[in-house]
């Protein structure tokens, strides 16, 4: 075990994580279980010459995110679901304007995989999600998304929740190389003002009217469409399988959820019962293709997830009417309503993974 | 010297000056004919040029009419969303210190769509410079009622006028974020004229100033025509400009934290 690691919280973890990253702009509008980062991130970054703002609401929250990202800064904001939906119409403008930006959504639940996947934005663009489903990996994934928003120009979503908020787990924080990103000569400073090609960065029209290359509106949704089509193809999808020898019932679940079904999964096995488990990481672009060969000789697929059935849409997608596909989740809200879930519980999801086998085996049978 | 007038000048006409304004691109904006904002427009960017400030100098452009001017600027341009400016300013100025941000809104965007923002901003004392392109409606939609629009004024959805009763009053946004801490300079000028074109310039140049020198948050508010929007003749504007948008959002200097005398003291208890 290597000494740089240390338990921590997960907010606090993410938020070292990010600065790690070389995030140097943060501005966020305090609500459970983001807070959390929030706070971390007030005390990580004036020690290291970073920003952050506790921004009047969600709106001015990603608009300040905006303006940094838009200086070349790398910035991230946040939110859970709810402050998430005010954001929108910015996320998608930000998308349009091709800035490299992480946002957080702390979410509460599981409720947001459409808002994350599809967004509720206005046009035709994709932001990237990535799912971690524990600390050591929500470390990973938070430095690799500014690495990814920066090669992509392209905001990136980190979908966390409320148990990566508060969980602990010892983790080494410290900065990952993933190797160069592409130089920022878009960015502004102020310093090509006067010099006959001052820089505009925009959502709208990307080129000044006597530029020698003009690009009307048509042609840059054109354009963006095409970086949408390139970003599908190229970026890498990631997933973790496990058990799929022989496994007659796949189990497909993400997030801190899925640590659960892998954990019933690796138990109903050792009682010999015949099922896998798949946890897409990315969430967009979805791991289609692990999916697809994942249970290509299943009998049956069952999701699980904190909702009624969001990410259902997609691995119904990957398995293409090949096999049956059943939804074993459900929302699951105690008291509190910052997401957590009474049903995550291994005994009540091995059951659940347990009953969906039988009827699996019973129609084929 | 005489002037022999008997022959032509031994010296060819010219051209002696260049009247292109400084930080204009060339080509053409398609605002309406008697617009008021290319002339605040212009004066905003001579004044940065004069200032000596346009290496520095960064605009954050909301959604109007004068969102023409974004692609039309030797100026680094950010463009936002409607209401939204001053937040990306924030963020631009905490991110990089030595620039000079300016925004560019008109009414519908700072006083409807984004109230709370320039509020915040000016509270936080954030050293951009915000200015407002007020002409009482909503321009590149046609000549719908804003926050701004005064008593009586007819607009497409205000047919009789601007009704209290109906439609509520105006605000004076200059006036409110004189009121807030944190603004230093609080101004309001208008383009109708020559005069009150030179007065706009001297605020912009004030605004300019105590931004560069971190004295905290300044607004120019500057009053601009809109025959078209307005349903009146070109030439008539400047007049109803002063007669009925003037007369409500009042033209001056609100604040200035160079004075030592509070323009406006509070009443004493």
């Amino acid at each position: 075990m290597s000494s740089s690691r240390r338990l921590l919280e997960g907010s606090t973890a993410i938020a070292e994580s990010m600065v790690s990253a070389g995030c140097r702009f943060f501005a966020g509008y305090p609500m459970t279980p983001f807070t959390e980062v929030l706070e971390s991130m007030a005390r990580a970054l004036p020690p290291v010459g970073g920003v952050c703002m506790n921004a009047e609401s969600e709106l001015e929250a990603v608009g300040m995110a905006w303006g940094a990202a838009a200086t070349g800064t790398r910035a991230a904001t946040g939110s859970v679901g709810q402050g998430l939906s005010l954001m929108q119409e910015s996320l998608s403008e930000i998308c349009f304007a091709r800035l490299p930006l992480v946002v957080l959504n702390m979410a509460r639940g599981q409720g947001d995989y459409y808002q994350a996947t599809r967004g509720g934005g206005h046009g035709d663009y994709r932001h990237l999600v990535l799912a971690p489903a524990d600390l050591p990996e929500a470390v990973r994934l938070a430095q690799l998304a500014f690495h990814l928003a920066d090669r992509w120009r392209n905001p990136v979503l980190f979908l966390g929740d409320y148990y990566l908020a508060h969980v602990q787990e010892a983790v080494d924080t410290g900065p990952i190389d993933f190797g160069p990103s592409p130089a920022k000569e878009w960015a502004l400073d102020g310093s090509t003002s006067g010099t006959g090609r001052a820089k505009l960065v925009s959502p709208i029209v990307p080129t000044k009217r006597d530029d020698p290359h003009p690009v009307d509106y048509g042609q840059h949704l054109g354009a963006m469409a095409e970086h949408v089509a390139t970003m599908a193809d190229q970026v890498e999808p990631m997933a973790e399988t496990g058990y799929l020898e022989g496994a007659e019932l796949v189990v497909v679940a993400y997030g801190t959820p899925a640590r659960y079904l892998r954990s019933a999964v690796a138990g109903l096995r050792q009682e010999g019962l015949p099922v896998g488990f798949v946890r897409p990481i990315t969430l967009w672009p979805f791991p289609t293709e692990v999916v697809a060969q994942a249970t290509a000789h299943a009998r049956a697929v069952a999701v699980f997830e904190l909702n009624t059935g969001q990410m259902f849409d997609d691995v119904r997608l990957a398995v293409l009417g090949r096999c049956p596909v059943t939804f074993i989740g459900g929302l699951s809200f105690d008291a509190s309503g910052f997401g957590i879930a009474p049903d995550l519980d291994v005994a009540v999801v091995s059951e659940r993974v347990r009953r969906a086998l039988d009827e699996a085996r019973r129609a084929s049978a | 010297m005489t002037i022999p007038t008997d022959r032509p000048p031994s010296i060819p006409a010219r051209l002696v000056d260049d009247f292109t304004p400084p930080l204009i691109l060339p080509g053409e904006h398609f605002l309406c004919p008697g617009c008021g904002e290319p002339a605040a427009m212009r004066s905003v960017v001579e004044i940065i040029d004069e200032l000596g400030l346009t290496a520095r100098a960064l605009a954050v452009f909301g959604i109007g009419c004068y969102t023409a001017f974004s692609g039309a600027l030797d100026v680094e341009v950010l463009q936002a969303l409607h209401g939204r400016a001053p937040s990306l300013a924030t963020g631009v100025k905490r991110a990089k210190p030595d620039t000079i941000v300016f925004t560019v809104q008109g009414d519908g965007d700072m006083v409807n769509e984004g109230l709370q923002e320039v509020l915040h901003t000016a509270a936080r004392g954030e050293a951009v410079t915000c200015i407002l392109l007020n002409n009482g409606v909503f321009g590149e939609t046609g000549g719908h009622m804003t926050a701004t629009t005064v008593l009586g004024q007819r607009t497409k959805n205000t047919l009789e006028g601007r009704q209290a009763a109906a439609h509520g009053y105006p605000i004076l946004i200059a006036d409110l974020v004189a009121r807030v801490e944190g603004s230093a300079y609080v101004a309001r000028g208008a383009t109708n004229t020559a005069g009150n074109v030179a007065r706009t310039r001297r605020m912009l140049a004030a605004a300019f100033e105590l931004q560069a020198a971190g004295a905290g948050f300044t607004f120019v508010e500057i009053l601009t025509m809109c025959p078209t929007g307005w349903f009146i003749e070109t030439e008539e504007a400047p007049a109803y400009l002063t007669d009925n948008l003037a007369a409500v959002h009042t033209l001056g200097v609100l604040k200035d934290v160079r004075q030592s005398a509070p323009a406006d003291p509070a009443p004493s208890a």
